[in-house]
């Protein structure tokens, strides 16, 4: 009663806020919005009894990612209203797509059922939440039996990395930097030199 | 009671933050409104002028940001992600043995390369 | 389940090395060298993926007890066969790259690098045998390759070029992965050996069938089928002409043998399913293609039409399901590949006054300043327009054939009809470097490299059926591993 009660306020504050993302006009208020939609997202995985995912979902993505979109937003100089003129034509196509997609899950999950040889082949079946937390039950897999794709999740990190920098950084020449090192190891002989100057006739 | 009773066990540990959350969000509906209706209102076009010789208002207050920022959020990202990893392995490390160790190890290795490249083309220098 | 056994890593050999040997690399660079001078990582970068084409011969064949990596890593004749050929076109591509990256003044050491991640993400792709598996392959892939096609940040087209590649690629990367949560969702696995089991053709559900082509809109993306083709000609011509030879051969034959492998592994018991939706796609970019092409004045957009109508041709392959039409596929790439070298090294010769240029009237009058660069470029140009007896001509037949044998006629004529069509600008190119004056002539130096490649292709192309049996007995051996297991 009361869960169900929670998961219908957290739906609703979710499809909501979703609908603002794409509605408001200010663009900084579609990112906090998107913000508003990933806790609830969050609170929804949390009923589900999927705490990692949802804990991940704060940390990631509220954390991290819409952080960044903020700053995507501000470094954009866009005119928004500009941007804004094709709205209202390609409203309906878009509703379209979106109305079709709905119809599709609509369509495939009525007739969702799994058969017994199915659950048979289920590579891992999932212990209950009872026995173990989520967190350890993913961890007992993802470092030995799947150990191939955390490598390669490792690989496409260091990829992002490298395309970042490689896309982004400018070194700005004739910036004056401070090197602790080479003020220290400063010596009076390199730098001072005694110049002998007649007189009446400057150096 | 009763409302433990009907929520699992996992759902219980929760129910604090719940409970946080809705008296959070019921006292800035209390404060927002309440200075609303309580607070006074003499609404006067002159109020939202510029002051005296101040310049009138003619642009977004919204500046443009260097890229770096961008990229340094994208760095956070990367190893915010890599921590993410790291959770489930220290809950999990004494059912995964030696070999879940090394894997984390190795993983942990690929990223300090990254760590390394960026710190040498001074990604992590401001100017 | 518990896993604590070591799992078996011996057939993963090339894609440990190469990842190994990148890291290197980057450290390489990122200590010794000064933007403007990569020669060092290229160099380095070549050898690697040379001696990755050689561990995978030694060590990826089939393995005998345990499958690789707990059965999530395919190995046999069949991932040898593609992974050698994704290693060969790569390295071409890197080695293309070298003089025109340090004359357009755009080398940095992280571009081979790059490529040699995206590389081990195609090794990936041809060897997953699990969906997560074949997800991870992609995006390592596609990451590296977004990069890539902007490593120019500073020239509009190419920005715009990464940009495009980049939005559209997420897309479909969505696509793939919604696809990949549906069958799990309906079967309860994402291994291919299980859903093999479990996809049997009969009372398949609904939801099944829609994460199914879901997969195959995803995968069409990767190798620009129609009616998934918009970004090619513009990422074609906006990205760098060696980068734009890359993104012809490998990320291509990586895709098409994945969709062969999940199409025929896992998938083939829905045969009836998928059949119609992979012809579908054919025809459309065989005829697109063919058509779409006519109006080019960009030889590299004119490259880019030309390979959504070759991915049409080669789909033919995989839509007829059986052992011949893997067959065909297989031989298709790898005359494919040969081509398109040769074609890109052509592309990659014609300067005027030391500046690169790409229009198709720069080649005229190439046969009197260049008589064997014409030449080679005439066997290339009639080789992809299928004339025999040149190699083109066989990969088509093989194709062709393979779709009679599984009864699809229709497929087949159109095939036929697209492909005459399709020579029509083939032909066109060739009538500009035979007959029509020139303006300013080409400049007369082509590197050495070039006219290695440059020769090597055309022979090859031009020989292919005097000793087709080199690349035509693998292709059997690796497409019967695909009936087998």
């Amino acid at each position: 009663m009361i869960q169900a009660l929670v998961f219908y306020l957290f739906a609703t504050v979710t499809v909501l806020s979703a609908v603002m993302v794409v509605t408001s006009r200010n663009p900084v208020h579609s990112v906090l919005f998107l913000i508003l939609a990933f806790f609830n997202a969050a609170a929804l995985f949390l009923l589900m009894g999927a705490e990692f995912i949802a804990m991940m979902l704060v940390v990631v993505y509220v954390g991290a990612v819409a952080v960044l979109f903020l700053f995507v937003v501000m470094m954009l100089d866009i005119n928004f209203t500009a941007l804004r003129q094709g709205f209202q034509t390609y409203l309906p196509i878009g509703l379209l797509i979106g109305v079709v997609l709905f119809v599709e899950i609509l369509i495939s999950l009525g007739a969702w059922s799994i058969g017994p040889e199915m659950i048979a082949a289920a590579s891992a079946p999932t212990p209950a939440p009872a026995d173990v937390s989520n967190t350890k039950a993913i961890g007992k897999l993802l470092y030995t039996q799947y150990v191939l794709l955390f490598q390669i999740s490792g690989l496409i990190l260091l990829v992002a990395m490298i395309g970042a920098i490689v896309l982004t950084l400018r070194q700005r020449p004739g910036v004056l930097r401070q090197t602790i090192s080479e003020q220290v190891s400063r010596r009076p002989a390199d730098v001072v030199s005694l110049v002998d100057v007649n007189k009446g006739e400057g150096v | 009671m009763t409302v433990q009773d009907a929520l699992p066990g996992l759902l219980q540990e929760y129910l604090p933050i719940l409970i946080f959350l809705m008296i959070a969000i019921g006292l800035a509906v209390v404060m927002a409104f309440g200075s609303m209706i309580i607070g006074p209102s003499r609404p006067d076009s002159e109020k939202l002028s510029a002051y005296e010789c101040g310049f009138e208002a003619f642009n977004d207050s919204r500046g443009q940001f260097d890229v770096r920022f961008y990229l340094v959020a994208i760095l956070f990202i990367i190893f915010d992600l890599e921590v993410a990893f790291l959770f489930p392995w220290a809950v999990s490390l004494s059912d995964v043995g030696l070999f879940g160790f090394w894997s984390m190890v190795l993983f942990l290795g690929v990223l300090t390369i990254g760590f390394i490249y960026e710190w040498k083309k001074g990604a992590l220098e401001w100017e | 389940m518990m896993t604590t056994t070591l799992p078996v890593m011996m057939p993963a050999m090339a894609e440990i090395f190469l990842a190994a040997a990148g890291m290197a690399l980057l450290m390489y660079g990122v200590f010794t060298q000064r933007d403007g001078q990569s020669e060092g990582t290229a160099w380095g970068t070549i050898v690697a993926m040379l001696v990755a084409a050689g561990l995978v011969i030694i060590y990826g064949g089939p393995v005998a007890g345990e499958p690789a990596f707990y059965g999530q890593f395919a190995t046999g004749h069949f991932t040898q066969f593609a992974k050698v050929l994704i290693l060969v076109g790569a390295a071409v591509a890197v080695w293309m790259s070298v003089r025109y990256m340090r004359a357009e003044s755009s080398n940095r050491f992280e571009f081979p690098v790059l490529v040699l991640f995206a590389t081990i993400g195609m090794l990936v792709m041809v060897s997953a045998n699990d969906l997560i598996a074949l997800y991870m392959g992609i995006e390592l892939q596609s990451l590296s390759l977004y990069v890539i096609a902007s490593i120019r940040r500073d020239s509009l087209r190419a920005t715009e070029a990464g940009l495009k590649y980049f939005v559209l690629g997420a897309v479909s990367s969505g696509m793939l992965l919604y696809a990949c949560s549906l069958i799990y969702g309906f079967s309860g696995t994402t291994q291919f050996a299980g859903l093999a089991t479990v996809l049997t053709g009969e009372a398949t559900p609904l939801g099944l069938i829609v994460g199914l082509v879901f997969l195959i809109s995803g995968l069409a993306f990767k190798i620009s089928a129609v009616p998934f083709h918009m970004w090619t000609p513009d990422v074609y011509e906006g990205a760098p002409t060696p980068v734009t030879a890359l993104f012809a051969v490998a990320p291509k034959i990586a895709a098409v043998c994945l969709i062969l492998r999940t199409m025929m592994g896992p998938f083939g018991g829905l045969i009836a399913d998928w059949q119609q939706v992979i012809t579908l796609i054919s025809i459309a970019s065989m005829v697109l293609g063919a058509i779409a092409a006519i109006q080019q004045t960009n030889l590299k957009r004119l490259m880019a039409y030309s390979s959504i109508g070759h991915m049409g041709f080669a789909l033919v392959g995989v839509a007829a399901g059986n052992q011949a039409g893997a067959q065909a596929v297989l031989i298709y790439m790898a005359i494919y590949l040969f081509m398109n070298v040769g074609t890109f090294a052509v592309i990659l010769s014609m300067r005027k006054e030391g500046r690169y240029v790409e229009n198709i009237a720069d080649l005229a009058g190439l046969n009197k300043s260049h008589p064997l660069m014409a030449l080679a470029m005439l066997i290339f140009m009639f080789s992809m327009a299928g004339i025999p007896p040149l190699a083109g001509f066989f990969s088509k037949w093989y194709v062709f054939f393979a779709a009679i044998e599984a009864g699809l006629f229709g497929l087949a004529v159109i095939g036929v009809l697209a492909s005459v069509v399709g020579a029509f600008y083939y032909i066109r190119i060739i009538k500009v470097m035979y007959f029509d004056e020139a303006e300013a002539p080409l400049d007369s130096k082509i590197s050495r490299e070039m006219r290695i490649i440059m020769g090597f292709t055309a022979v090859v192309s031009l020989l292919f059926f005097i000793l087709p049996a080199p690349v035509v007995d693998q292709a059997a051996a690796a497409a019967q591993t695909l009936f087998t297991n």
